[in-house]
Formats: structure tokens, C-alpha cells, sequence
């Protein structure tokens, strides 16, 4: 039977301020355990939070880009459990007035655009980290991660698919990046989700019962859970069997979802007002300071890429989507003002190599002006594309102006026609047997001799005026 | 030297002979360490013995580095829930034993900043839950007054360290009556100032939206002079006050001619009439100091208890979740991860939950005592789904309603006065097995915590047995300098604060 999805995500969200949410410790990824630390996110006895008015600044950037009503006062609540990463035993978060609520997030698949809804954006602490020794006899803590500012993201269960859910994260990651509040780096952390699916008959109104799915490292995984899990229910259904409410984890190494070690007990988090930060009212002064601060959103870009530099919806998709990207789109045309060679060049060589080598723009040197020069380098004639090619690749990995690796003198390409004229003939004397056989017709000769008369160019000639110039060459022939 | 010893002598004239003659701290210490020699074994005031050579190495200290301080060579005991740096802070319990605080209070760095001298940490009711000081876990301490009776509590050992001469002032907390009802069964004063009005970083919370700081003394002068030091906005504390400190001690002498006494109708239940003579005595003296009297209405004062045993213990249950055997402080022997778990492992993962499990649950059970536990209990249930809107948030909203009934009372009046506590100071044992009768003896001193406003309890009388009874004044927020004054001038016009137990 056909089954409908309905689907819900959970995104946890790591802001990179500065210092903790509570405390002035700093939140460096990386740094020795516990090296991070102070009385406070320690939850040493006597300690009180003292609320970080950037990550208060940054919680309202997100919620305004997530179109979220933005609350009046602004509350925190204890949710309360017992585990070892969590020093103070409560987690200081929110609960029922959440910075933000009923927002929304439009995402298109295919040809098709959706709207998906935000529940809430609401701002909690970090845990710490558990460190499990590899024979089990004991455990270790590392604080570093306790109090570091989080937002959780919270959709409606509007998604009906694993596409639609991959499309909704990758959008919503693109946003974040924009607002520059995180590094949104899910194998560090910085971005986590989990996901509710639940399976329903077409036409049913009600929702069947939700599994939670937790341990979803990438956004890859979060699409491949969704559809085993949504096979593995409508199998389940398919027999007669009913679904049970629960929390599943994801196995990427077997691609499978499998229960939680202990069966979940219905949890009480007893959450009541945090008594040591006061309610404070949001003014809306600081909301329309923060909106007013707001950049451009990836969507609005897309928009204006397609509109006024005329990208194919594909390519500005792919361009708008990465803030740096796209900043490097629009700074190259001061230099370039060609967009559909520059966003060439980006969707196609650049991204390749990022991709191959597995790093950001922010990693390599290269500067917008580069680009263009380039570019510029190509319509003049003095690169082939080929050789263009491979001027991109040292300009990446050596950080330096193209002009100034044309000008060192070996790269430039030979147009002069004198030069050429020289290789071509010097081409002809030394294969006369393929002279021979392209005057019987074979036509790949020609293509060898083209070859060898770049062999012996090192690669400056321009390929095309080579292949000319062999061809009247040859047809002059006797 | 003058003839009276030295350790008798009050905060304020000590300050003034150190001033003329620094030495004068040094002698003050060694009496104080005689005294300490011969009578803590008896009272119980202070939980360690004192280190004597770092004493009077800090009182060398603190002479030199404090030329103009306000507490220069002054001895000074701290409850045992403030934190003090590299000090044992354990808030007299099992489970916080070992636990030596990496960082000093707010108001420990302003004692130590005016050049106070921090004595041994004062003895108290475990995590402050109580009101006798039988709680504590390291044994209880004894009246002054009569040893066979509690000294109150929860900040017993600083009431009972400053009316025995054993330090010249003390810091206390106050989250119900904490300060207060033992300085009334001490025979000294005692202030809980206005919530917000004192740091409250690096006290060790019991009840994070009750609990304030405040000092124990010999006389209202002195209580003026260490509120002085510690009050004052702390941006580490969020629900600390962003209002001027005014100058307390200049203005006690400012005439008390005209203010408004406003007398509550309060539950007699229980109430002594020793206790309530003396307060009749005690407002009659306000009369005659051109005060008027009027009646004011605090309607829900009767719920006071109630309430505040659902929000205080809703709170304390949260505050004390810390406390785990994971970080510091005591864990069971025998518990814990990395020691054997119990039951039947049937994989490393349901063994570590095992072992996890039981290190909290035997490092809970055996490290607190039966009132924390009790309270814990309590609070974990007024929170819990279901029971919430029950118990949490109705007691919220009688809060704001006690709150408001204030508020009116201090439209038609200056200053609320009441006792402080039902009845003289109880023997020990008394109450100890009947806990809802301990809670009672909290019942006039929980709604200033309530409402947040601040009260002070000055001695007003003797009992027939000799045992001091305590008058409360209670005034609007932030309005602490009206309270010394009144304070003042009826202490000016008595001598029940000169009175001395005969130890």
C-alpha cells in the first residue's frame, strides 16, 4: 500500500559567539578537554548565568530570517535530567514562551515550490561531551562544549518526503551561512538534526505514530534514515502490525535504524522558570535593529542572479547557495562583467576542484579580481581553456594573480602567426608518412600531427589556429 | 588598652580602636582564639578549629593592605554556603565534603577588599534546609543563651558565633527566616535585605528567587556598616539590583519622628505571650519616639507557609540536582563508573547505565541527610507533569498576591513590625521529629522572602527563663536605610542589645 510521509526535523544549532552562553569562556572547536572551563559552566556550587547579548542578538537574526513572530519577553526555563555531560543536572533552555514561533522556510524541489513551517526557534545551552574508554571500565567529561549557545530549529511536519527534507535542510543551512552565526558543521557539531516520521493511509487526516530518529551525521544520512525508515513502517503496516512510539538510531555503516539501547521512558523534565535569569521584555527597537541588519537571504539572490545577470535557475541555485560563492560571482563581474562565462568558471572548474579536494572557498586564496583576469586572459587569446585550466589550479593552490603567472613568461599562449608557421612546418617535414596518409583520406592524422606541433609548442599554441594552419598547409600540397 | 575585653566590644567601636591603635587586631584575634579554644567544643558555632598562624597572618595582611577599610582587622564568620576561595564550602552536608571552592563570593571579595579577617566557616542547618541548626551533618550548634537550646537556623553558627563573643560579625543567608529567626533566639540583629539588594554569586543556592545574603551583629551600627560593604549591584548576578547603595551609617542617627508603624493582624497560633508582650512593650517605645501606629492588612500572610514551601522546595530540588558524585564533593564508595556495576551485564552499554544509576543513587542516599532529602521529595513532586498548575503555579500567583498585599501595606505605612519568630529558642530535639512543627516556627519571617522586601530582627526582650525574644521590622524594597534607622532609635532608646548571655 501507498503510504503518505509526514515528516518533521529538529535542527540543533551551535553559534559561534565569542564565548558560552552563560559564562566568558571561549568555544573554539578543537581545544584540549576541559581546557575551556570556569566555575560557572562547571556548574560549581554558588554559580550563576549572566545571559551573552550577542548570542541573544543572534538568535533573533535567525529567528527574523526564518520569518519567526519574535516574543515579547524573553524566558528561561530548567529542563531537568540526570546525565554526567550536563554539570548542573538542568539544562537551562525554554519552554513555553520560546524566543520565537510560526515562522516559515520555502523550499523548492523539482519545479515545485513549497512552504514548510517553523514551530519555534528557541535558545538553550550545550551539554558536554562524553568519552567512553574503549574497554568500558570508565568514562570521561569534557566541559568544553557545556554552555556553548544553541538554537533549536524546529519545522512542523509539513515535510513529506526524504527530498523535501534534504531540500529543507540544505536551504536552511544556506540561510544560516548567510546570517554568518555558525560554522554549520555537522561533523564537528555545529549543526545537528533529528527527524520525526510518521506514515499515514492518503486521505487519513491524523497522524500515525511518530519514531524518532536520532544519530544523523550529514544530510545524506538524514535522507537515507527517512527512506528506510519510511519502507521499514509501511512494511511494518503492510502486515497488520501497528507502530510503536519510540526513538530509533541511525547505523550508517549498515544503513539502518534500530532501536535505542534502553527503552525510552515518557520523560519529565520538570521544566519552571529559570529563577536566576530574570524575564527580560524585548524591545521592539532591538528587533528592528537586528532586522535591519539582515543580508540579503540566499532566495532573494537567486532571484536577482536570475533576473539581472540572466543564470539559468540551475546555476543560480547552485552559485547563491554558498555565500562566498556568490559573493565571488558578483565581485569577478567588477572586474568580468560577463556573468555566464564567470558563473562557468564557478559551477564548473572552481566547484570541481573544491569538491575533489574537499575544501571551502574560505580555504584556497583566490581572490574575486582573479577570476575576472582570467576570464579576461581568455577572451584576449593569450589562455586556451585548456591551458586556462590549468592556470586556475596554481592560482588556487599557490594564491596568485593569473596576469602575474602569464607574465612570469612560459604560460603565455603563442598567437604569434610567424611562430606558428615555423612549428606547423617544421611539423609536416618530420611525419611524412602522416602527411601521406591524410592526403588518402585519413582524417585522425591530421589529428596527430596537431598533437605533436603542441607537443613541440609546449602546449602555448593555440589549438584551434594550429589545427588551421595544418590543414591549408596540407591541402597546398602537392 | 580599655578594661572591657576586646571580643565583647562591637564591630564599630573595635574599627575605631584599630584605627587609632592597628595592634588592637592583633589582640583582638588572640581573645577571640581563646575564647574560640574554650567554648566552641560546647557550641558548635564554628564547624573546623581554627588555623591560628594563618589567622594571624592574615590579620597582618589585611592591616597593611587595607590602610582605609571600612572592616580593617575585623574577624568576620561566613556561613558555610558562601563560597570562599580555596576554603572547604561544604553547606554542612556529607556531600559537598572535599569541595574547596576555586573562586571567592561577590561579597567575600567586598569583605576581603575592606579588610575583614575570615574566621572558620559557620555552622548551619544542612544546605540552609531548617531552623534550628540540628541539621547539620557535622552536629548541631547551641544557644549562648542556653546550651540545652537550638541557637535557630539555618545561619545558627553565625548567630551563635556573634551573641558568644567568638567573632565580632557574621554573614549569613536568609531564603525563609534564615538569619533572622536565630538572631531573635540569639539576641542579636540580623538583616535580610531586599532581594537584589546583595550579590548572590558564590552563595550556594537553596532557593535561587529567596535566598539573599545579609550580615549578623552585635548592634544596628554594625549591621549598617557590613551591609554597606556588601550591598550593591554584580553584573555576575543577573537578579541583582542596578540601585544605589545609600550611605547607611551616616544616616541612622536621622530622627524616626512621624514614621508610620503599621501593626498586621497575624495568626496567633502558636505564638508565645512572652513573645507577644514584649512586642507590644517594644511598639509602645516606638510611640514614644513620635512614631504612629496604624493597622495593616496582610490577608494572605496565612498562606505564607504554604507557598513557600512549594516554591522554595520546587527550587531547591533543582539547585541540589548537581550534587552527583560526578564532579566534586563525596561519592559513595562502592558506586560509580569504572567500578563494577550491578546486575547482569549483558553488554558494556546497559552496564555503564547500571553503574551510572547507582553511582547517583548511593552517592544521594547516603550523602544527604533525611531534611534535604525531604525537600528534594517535595519539590521534585510540586514539579512534576500533572502537578505543575497544581502546586508550582498556584504558589507563583499566591506569591504575587502576598507580594501585592504589601505592596499596599507600605502605601499606608513606613515600616511592618512583628516578631520574628513565634516563641523564644527551642530545645534541641524538640522539633526535630516533627518537621511541619519546625516549618511553623519560619511563619512570620517567610513572607518578607516572599515578597522580596527587606526585614531586620532587633533583640526586644528577655523571657522569664532568660532567653532573648527578637522584634522584626519589614519596609519597601530597597528601603533598608529606613529599617536601621528605626532600628536605631529604638535600640538608642533600650538596652536589650547590651544584654550578654552568661556563658
Amino acid at each position: 500500500m501507498n503510504y503518505e510521509s509526514v515528516i518533521g526535523l529538529e535542527v540543533h544549532l551551535q553559534l559561534s559567539t565569542k564565548t558560552k552562553l552563560f559564562c566568558g569562556c571561549l568555544t573554539k572547536f578543537g581545544a584540549p578537554p576541559n581546557s575551556q572551563t570556569c566555575p560557572v559552566c562547571l556548574g560549581l556550587p554558588g554559580v550563576l548565568p549572566v545571559l551573552n547579548e550577542q548570542a541573544f542578538a543572534w538568535g533573533i537574526k535567525v529567528a527574523l530570517a526564518l520569518n519567526c513572530q519574535i516574543a515579547n519577553v524573553m524566558k528561561f526555563d530548567r529542563k531537568q535530567y540526570f546525565y554526567p555531560d550536563l554539570p548542573k543536572n538542568f539544562q537551562i533552555s525554554q519552554y513555553d514562551q520560546p524566543l520565537s514561533q510560526h515562522g516559515h522556510l520555502d523550499i523548492t524541489v523539482g519545479e515545485q515550490a513549497k512552504r514548510i513551517g517553523i514551530t519555534r526557534v528557541h535558545m538553550e545551552e550545550d551539554a558536554g561531551k562524553l568519552l567512553h574508554d574503549t574497554g568500558g571500565a570508565s568514562s570521561f567529561v569534557d566541559f568544553n562544549r557545556t554552555g556553548v549557545p544553541l538554537l533549536e530549529i524546529v519545522s512542523e511536519p509539513d515535510i513529506r518526503s526524504s527530498d523535501e527534507a534534504y531540500h529543507y535542510l540544505t536551504e536552511l543551512k544556506a540561510i544560516l551561512q548567510y546570517l554568518d552565526v555558525s560554522t554549520c558543521n555537522m561533523e564537528e557539531g555545529s549543526l545537528r538534526c533529528d527527524t520525526n516520521v510518521s506514515l499515514r493511509s492518503p486521505g487519513v487526516a491524523a497522524f500515525g505514530a511518530k519514531v524518532e530518529v536520532k544519530n544523523l551525521n550529514s544530510f545524506r544520512a538524514v535522507k537515507l534514515a527517512l527512506e528506510y525508515e519510511t519502507k521499514r513502517q509501511a512494511a511494518q503496516l503492510d502486515r497488520g502490525d501497528r507502530i510503536v512510539q519510540e526513538t530509533r538510531l541511525w547505523n550508517a555503516k549498515k544503513a539502518i535504524t534500530g532501536p535505542m539501547r534502553s527503552k525510552e521512558e515518557a520523560a519529565d523534565y520538570r521544566y519552571f522558570p529559570e529563577p536566576d535569569l530574570v524575564p527580560f521584555v524585548i524591545e521592539p527597537s532591538v528587533i528592528e535593529r537586528v532586522r535591519a541588519g539582515l543580508p540579503e537571504l540566499p532566495a532573494q539572490r537567486r532571484v536577482r542572479f536570475q533576473q539581472r545577470h540572466q543564470l539559468s535557475a540551475y546555476d543560480a541555485q547552485g552559485i547563491a547557495q554558498d555565500r562566498a560563492l556568490a559573493d565571488l560571482f558578483e565581485q569577478a563581474l567588477e572586474t568580468y562583467p560577463k556573468p555566464k562565462p564567470v558563473a562557468n568558471w564557478i559551477m564548473g572548474d572552481l566547484s570541481a576542484y573544491l569538491n575533489a579536494h574537499a575544501v571551502t572557498l574560505a580555504d584556497v586564496k583566490l581572490r574575486p579580481e582573479w577570476l575576472g583576469h582570467l576570464l579576461q586572459l581568455i577572451e584576449e587569446g593569450t589562455l586556451s581553456g585548456k591551458m586556462a585550466k590549468d592556470v586556475l589550479q596554481q592560482v588556487l593552490e599557490r594564491g596568485v594573480d593569473p596576469v602575474e603567472l602569464v607574465n612570469q613568461g612560459s604560460l603565455r599562449q603563442v598567437v604569434d602567426a610567424d611562430a606558428l608557421e615555423r612549428i606547423a612546418e617544421d611539423v609536416v617535414q618530420a611525419f611524412p608518412k602522416s602527411v601521406e596518409d591524410y592526403g588518402k583520406g585519413k582524417t585522425n592524422a591530421l589529428m596527430y600531427l596537431v598533437g605533436q606541433a603542441m607537443k613541440r609548442s609546449q602546449g602555448k599554441a593555440n589549438p584551434e589556429q594550429m589545427t588551421e594552419m595544418l590543414k591549408r598547409k596540407l591541402v597546398s600540397r602537392p | 588598652m580599655a578594661s572591657r575585653a576586646l571580643a565583647c566590644q562591637t564591630l564599630h567601636e573595635l574599627r575605631d580602636l584599630i584605627q587609632q591603635d592597628p595592634t588592637a587586631a592583633e589582640h583582638l584575634l588572640e581573645e577571640l582564639l581563646d575564647r574560640i579554644a574554650q567554648l566552641n567544643g560546647r557550641l558548635h558555632a564554628y564547624l573546623a578549629e581554627p588555623d591560628r598562624k594563618r589567622l594571624r597572618q592574615q590579620v597582618r595582611e589585611q592591616l597593611k593592605a587595607c590602610p582605609n577599610g571600612k572592616l580593617r582587622g575585623i574577624p568576620i564568620t561566613v556561613k558555610d554556603n558562601i563560597c570562599i576561595q580555596g576554603e572547604e564550602t561544604t553547606c554542612a552536608s556529607r556531600i559537598l565534603q572535599g569541595f574547596r571552592s576555586p573562586y571567592d563570593a561577590t561579597v567575600i571579595e567586598r569583605l576581603r577588599r575592606e579588610g575583614a579577617v575570615l574566621m572558620p566557616r559557620a555552622n548551619m542547618d544542612e544546605f540552609a534546609f531548617g531552623s534550628s541548626t540540628e541539621n547539620s551533618a557535622f552536629g548541631p550548634t547551641r544557644n549562648p543563651w542556653a546550651t540545652d537550646r537550638v541557637p535557630g537556623g539555618s545561619s545558627g553558627g553565625s548567630a551563635a558565633a556573634v551573641a558568644a563573643d567568638l567573632a565580632i560579625g557574621a554573614l549569613g543567608s536568609d531564603t525563609g527566616g534564615s538569619i533572622r529567626q536565630p538572631a531573635s533566639f540569639c539576641g542579636i540583629v540580623g538583616m535580610k535585605p531586599t532581594y537584589g539588594r546583595v550579590s548572590r554569586y558564590g552563595l550556594v543556592a537553596f532557593a535561587s528567587s529567596l535566598d539573599q545574603i545579609g550580615p549578623l551583629t552585635k548592634d544596628v551600627t554594625d549591621a549598617a556598616i557590613l551591609l554597606s560593604v556588601i550591598a550593591g549591584h554584580d553584573a555576575r548576578d543577573s537578579t541583582s539590583a542596578p540601585v544605589e547603595v545609600p550611605d547607611y551609617v551616616s544616616q541612622l542617627n536621622t530622627s524616626v519622628k512621624g514614621l508610620r508603624i503599621g501593626l498586621p493582624k497575624l495568626p496567633e497560633e502558636g505564638l508565645d505571650h512572652e513573645v507577644n508582650d514584649s512586642l507590644a512593650e517594644a511598639v509602645k517605645a516606638f510611640e514614644r519616639l513620635g512614631c504612629q501606629t496604624t493597622s495593616v492588612e496582610l490577608r494572605q500572610i496565612d498562606k505564607a507557609i504554604a507557598t513557600y514551601y512549594i516554591i522554595a522546595t520546587a527550587e531547591a530540588s533543582s539547585n541540589l540536582a548537581r550534587y552527583d558524585g560526578v564532579q566534586y564533593g563525596y561519592r559513595a564508595v562502592g558506586s560509580g563508573l569504572g567500578v563494577e556495576g550491578s546486575g547482569q551485564a549483558q553488554s558494556p552499554e546497559p552496564r555503564t547505565q547500571n553503574a551510572l544509576l547507582d553511582m547517583y543513587l548511593t552517592t544521594r542516599t547516603s550523602g544527604f541527610g533525611d531534611e534535604p532529602k525531604r525537600r528534594i521529595l517535595l519539590g521534585t513532586y510540586v514539579l512534576s507533569h500533572g502537578y505543575y498548575d497544581a502546586y508550582y503555579l498556584k504558589g507563583m500567583k499566591v506569591r504575587t498576591l502576598i507580594k501585592q498585599d504589601f505592596d499596599e501595606a507600605f502605601k499606608r505605612c513606613d515600616l511592618v513590625v512583628m516578631p520574628t519568630a513565634p516563641s523564644p529558642a527551642f530545645r534541641l530535639g524538640e522539633k526535630i521529629d516533627d518537621p511541619l512543627q519546625m516549618y511553623l516556627s519560619d511563619i512570620y519571617t517567610i513572607s518578607a522572602n516572599l515578597a522580596g522586601v527587606p526585614a531586620v530582627s532587633i533583640p526586644c526582650g528577655l523571657s522569664k527563663a532568660g532567653l532573648p525574644i527578637g522584634m522584626q521590622l519589614l519596609t519597601a524594597p530597597f528601603r533598608e536605610d529606613l529599617l536601621l534607622r528605626a532600628a536605631y532609635a529604638y535600640e538608642q532608646a533600650t538596652d536589650w542589645h547590651r544584654r550578654q548571655p552568661g556563658l
